[in-house]
Parts: C-alpha cells; structure tokens; sequence
C-alpha cells in the first residue's frame, strides 16, 4: 500500500477548484450518499447504516482512534425526546491544523457525513464546535451550511423525507480543553469548560442531560466515502486495523510543511523525507512527534519501519494522536521543546484535579529550572515521581497527556537532561 | 469601562437570534459574549454586567465563563492585538525571535499594550497553523502565516494605515501543480 501513495488520489481533500461551492461538489458526487440512503430506507434503515459505518472501522481521528460506528451503536433508543450530534472542531492540540483544511476546502463532505450521522443515530440536532481561532474558517463552514439549507438537505424534511435536521455552529473562545467531549459540552451550554466525570457517558448523558454522541470533523467527512462505495471498498485502503484515508499533518523542520492526505499507515520515513521533501538546511533528523503534543516523541533511530498507524506507533512506543507529525531535526533542544509543551499543559489545566493542576505546574517550573541551567541530577527523578502521581487519577486524560511526554523525553534523551544539570553532591537514585 | 454600554433593538433581535439555536438560554452566553466583545471591543465588568442582565443570568456565571476563555478581553486591549504563537511547532521554527523582534518594534513587552492605545502583543498558545509557523493572529481573526522581520515590518505598516491582513489560504503542497 505504501509504496504506491504517489499515486494516491485523495479523497477527503481532493484536488477540484472550488470543491466548497454546493454546486461543484453536486457535480462530484457530493450528497450522493445522502440521497441514497435517504431514498432506500429500508436498505437504509438507521441500524443498517451504523453497521456499515461499524464495519468500515473509520478509526476516530480526534486522537483515541475508536470505531466511529461502534461509538454510533452506544446511543439509546430513541424516546422522543431530544438528542444531539456535536461535532469537535476545537482543533487545539500543539501540532494538529487539519481540520481547518476540511472546512475551507470540502466543508459539504464533513456536511453531509454529520447529516448521515444524525440520521442513523435519529437525532434532529447537530452543534459544529469550532474553537474561536478558528473564525475565518467558521465563516467559510457557515457558508456551505447556508447553501445546504438552500438546497435543502439540511432543516425541515431532508429532501422531501421525513427526516429533519438542523446544524448550529457554536465557537469556542480559548480554551485547549474544550477539545475533550465532556468539556466540550459544559462549554456549549454556555459554561466554563470543566471536564465531567464519566461515566455516565455521552450517549447516556450529554449536552442537556440527553444521549449525546461526539466525532470529530475529519471521522464525520469519512462517513460519505463508506456510505458511497461500501465498508469493504474501505478496508482496501491502508492497514487491516487502521483503515482509511489521513490528514497528516506535517510541521517543524522540514522543506515542505502542510497537511496532506494518504492512506493510513504511511512509512514515517517515507512521509518526512519524500513528501514533506526531507529535514530542512540538510540537517539530520533528531527526533519525531507523531500524533500532536502528547504522543511520545520518538527518536529519529527508532523510526526504522514504523508507520502511522496505531498499533505501528504503539510498538515503537508512541501513539497515532492526531496524526501533527512535529519533525525535529539535530539542533533541538529537547529541554527547551519539553519545557516548552508542558508550559502549555500548565496553561491549559482546568485546575478542577489536583494531580493535574499542580503537577502541570511543578513539571513546568522545573523543566524551566533545568532549562535555565540551575537543575540537579535528582530533579529528573523529581519530574518522573511527578508524573507517575498525575497518571491516570484525574478526570480527563489532560494530565496524562501532559506526562507524557516528559516522561518519554527524560528516558529517551536521558543524556541531554542530564547535561543540562548542574553537577551534584547528592547521589542519584 | 463605561456605564453607558447598551443594547440597541438591532444587537437585542440578533442576540434573540443566537439564543434561539439552544434549548436553554445559557447556552448562549458565549456567542452573546462574542457579540457583545465585537460591539464594544472587550468583555471588561460593565459588559458582563450588560450580557447578565440582558439574558437575565447572575454576573458571576457571565464572569466565570469570561475568565476561562482566553479570547475574551478582561480589559480595553490594543486596538489591534497581535497574538504570536510560541507554542510547539512554531517555538521550533523562530516563535520567539518574532515574538521578540515585536517587542522590540513596539517597545512594549508581551501582555502589554502601546501607550497610544494601538497594538497588544501576547503571546499564545498553538493556533491550528503549524505548518505556516511562525505565525500570529489579528485581533482574534486573521492568521498571517510565514513571519520573517520583514513581513512584521509590512504588517504593522499597513495596520497603522487602517489596513487588516487578508484571509490566508494554505494549499496543500500536494495539489500545488494540481488545480485546487
Ligand atoms: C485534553 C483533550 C483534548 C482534546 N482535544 C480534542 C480536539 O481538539 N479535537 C478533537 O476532535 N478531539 C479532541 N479530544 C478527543 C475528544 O475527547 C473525543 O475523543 C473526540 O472528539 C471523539 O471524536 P472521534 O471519536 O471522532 O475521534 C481531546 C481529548 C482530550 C482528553
Ligand atoms: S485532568 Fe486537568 S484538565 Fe482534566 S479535568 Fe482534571 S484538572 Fe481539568
Ligand atoms: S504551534 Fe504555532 S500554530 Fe500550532
């Protein structure tokens, strides 16, 4: 699969002028797979779709990689009442920008994946969230909404059907957290976003206290693909356990940064050096952050064979995350870069857990300690007790994502931390 | 600020308008706050006030959301407020010597304003452009991408002439010979 991405026509960006226009995205097929299913809804039954959407394994692109259609299958029977969709745009995670390629170049395909969505799950409302950076891009996503509406595949009977639905857009205003489902939802009922205790789950209990299902932007727009051309079609594309098409996207030190899609379970190599076009200023390749901020950086010589995929990265050591590749290359100083991340995580704990709260904040103040030159050998061991006492004891996964990469760094770059330090007296444990 | 921020019956028929997307009222305290900071350029206490009285929430809640989001402006900013990512893949690709390079310029330090009421600088975190890096935002809107001193230089030129930056678009290297 690998060795042919050079031929790889893309599917979810695909190269059409002006793609985001209704029209020319009628012209390309565009809510063919609506139609369909809207027209056949006996073939088509709301159950039928989920387990087609099952059967392809769109792995969830917002970072815990879950079956989309499985996660579709834990909502309820419908009572009557009402249930939503909320689809995740916050889009925050250091390292990741492609959702924001979906809604300025093929918003109607993440449209209509979210409106198959809904009418699998029988829900009637759908919430885009979109963080507030992102308002040049909600505007172009409000815009190919507008001309949904027009064209009558979103509001009142979808296309002459029973079946109603309407999209809302709701921006965000800051704040990294909201990217986590829970806090997402406190932040769409106009509160702070503090992350919930789950259970119970989403589709238990979500926005208003109804069933409640999120997926983010990039999973919803695979819907189409699956719906179009069958489960089976889809598999074809990539690994057996990671299927389907990926925005990668590319960052740090190489000649030829962006987002760019392929299937699943590209060489990494491959990826950086022939796509990205190589590590910039023809320096040697340091190290690699695969999946965004708080997937486990992982040195250039453990990167033989490895692909993007989740279990590829988890048998190196490493995690799929969001697939924002940040390539590294020999002058960095992971120290600086290290500090740097967890001053990030600092900022961004909600501070309802302790373990998160003040274990950001200790991992930050003393990288930067080292950092400045003032550390001791035995604050390395401080750091890893830190970490161990914020893993997985708080309420969402922030605080594991913010040790993370402290604790891999300090094992994988032991020798740079350690140069960094001053001489001790104490002996090192 | 100022006692005298109000309402009018055009702000009252939109914020009806964004109301009317949610089940229940609160849920609109966000995008009402985001009218609110468009109207008068910050969401400082008399325009929590405003917002809490006209959705008939208690101020604290309005200031509780208001202090957890970023975005929101506590306090009267510079009229242009120039946001610089210094965050993962932007610190590795200069962030800091244009966050610098700014400060420099301006004479102001990073969470300061001007004292003619012209620029802030902040710097932030990730902004979703990565592989534009360096890069800031305008004012909570456009993303200018690809920052060398020079473009610094042109930016505030044209800012201080009135002129804000245009949309962006960032294509995909992959489809760069193709027609996209
Ligand atoms: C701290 C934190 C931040 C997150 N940020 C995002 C985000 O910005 N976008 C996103 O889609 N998912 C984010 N997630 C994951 C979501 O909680 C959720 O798993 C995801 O939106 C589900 O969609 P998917 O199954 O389609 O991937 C975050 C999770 C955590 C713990
Ligand atoms: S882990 Fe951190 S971010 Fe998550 S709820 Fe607890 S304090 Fe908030
Ligand atoms: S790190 Fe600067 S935009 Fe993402």
């Amino acid at each position: 699969m690998t060795n042919d991405w050079k031929s790889y026509n893309p599917l979810l960006l695909p190269a059409i002028k002006d793609l985001h226009e209704i029209t020319v995205y009628e012209k390309n097929n565009g809510y063919q797979a609506l139609r369909k299913i809207l027209k056949d809804q006996e073939t088509w039954s709301p159950n039928n779709v989920i387990g087609e959407v099952k059967a392809a394994n769109i792995r969830g692109r917002g970072g815990a990689g879950f079956n989309a259609g499985l996660k579709w299958s834990f909502m309820p029977e419908p009572d009557g009442k009402p249930r939503y969709l909320a689809c995740n745009g916050d889009e925050s995670e250091p390292g990741t920008f492609k959702d924001r390629k979906i809604f300025e170049f093929n918003p109607h395909l993440f449209i209509e994946g979210s409106i198959i969505a809904a009418y699998a799950m029988q829900i009637n409302v759908i919430y885009v969230y979109i963080r507030g950076e992102y308002r040049p891009f909600l505007k172009k996503l409000q815009k190919a909404i507008d001309q949904a509406y027009e064209n009558g595949y979103l509001g009142k009977k979808v296309l002459g059907t029973d079946f109603s639905v309407e999209m809302y857009t709701h921006m965000g205003a800051g704040a990294y957290i909201c990217g986590e489902e829970s806090s997402l939802m406190e932040s769409l009922e106009g509160k702070r976003g503090y992350p919930r205790v789950k259970p119970p789950f989403p589709a238990q209990r979500g926005l208003w206290g109804r069933p409640t299902t999120i997926n983010n932007i990039e999973t919803l727009a695979n819907v189409p693909l699956v719906m179009n051309n069958g489960a089976d079609w889809y598999l074809e594309i990539g690994p057996d356990t990671h299927p389907g098409p990926v925005l990668y996207g590319i960052s740090g030190h190489v000649n030829r940064p962006g987002v760019y899609e392929y299937p699943a379970g590209m060489d990494i190599m491959t990826l950086i050096n022939d796509v990205a076009g190589g590590v910039r200023g023809g320096k040697k390749l340091k190290a690699l952050i695969p999946g965004g901020s708080s997937t486990p950086p992982l040195r250039a010589d453990m990167l033989e064979g490895v692909s993007m995929d989740s279990d590829s990265l988890r048998e190196a050591g490493s995690m799929m995350g969001t697939a924002g590749m940040v390539v590294l290359d020999e002058d960095t100083d992971m120290v600086d870069l290290i500090w740097r991340i967890s001053h990030f995580y600092s900022h961004e704990s909600c501070g309802q857990c302790t373990p998160c709260r003040d274990g950001t904040g200790w991992l930050e103040k003393t990288l930067r300690k080292i950092k400045d030159g003032n550390g001791e050998l035995r604050d390395l061991d401080l750091l890893l007790a830190i970490c161990h006492r914020m893993e997985g004891r708080t309420i969402c996964a922030l605080a594991d994502a913010a040790a993370w990469p402290v604790r891999y760094s300090i094992d994988r770059f032991r020798d740079e931390f350690e140069k960094k330090c001053r001489k001790t007296v104490y002996a090192v444990a | 600020m100022s006692d005298t921020n109000t309402f009018d019956a055009t702000d009252l028929a939109e914020i009806e308008r964004l109301t009317a997307k949610y089940p229940e009222k609160q849920a609109a305290v966000l995008p009402v706050l985001w009218y609110a900071q468009d109207k008068f350029g910050h969401t400082d206490p008399s325009v929590q006030k405003l917002v809490a009285d006209t959705l008939n929430i208690p101020e604290a809640h309005i200031y509780g959301v208001v202090t957890f989001y970023t975005q929101f402006y506590e306090k009267p900013m510079g009229r242009h407020v120039l946001d610089v990512c210094t965050c993962l893949s932007c610190q590795v690709c200069g962030g800091y010597d244009i966050l610098q390079y700014l400060e420099e310029k301006l004479e102001i330090k990073a969470g300061e304003t001007t004292p003619d009421g012209e620029f802030s600088i902040q710097s932030v975190e990730c902004l979703g452009a990565c592989g534009y890096a360096p890069m800031l935002q305008v004012t909570n809107d456009k993303f200018v991408n690809h920052l060398t001193h020079k473009k610094i230089d042109k930016l505030i030129e044209a800012l201080k002439a009135g002129k804000k930056p245009e949309f962006e678009s960032n294509r995909m290297p992959q489809h760069e010979n193709g027609s996209e």
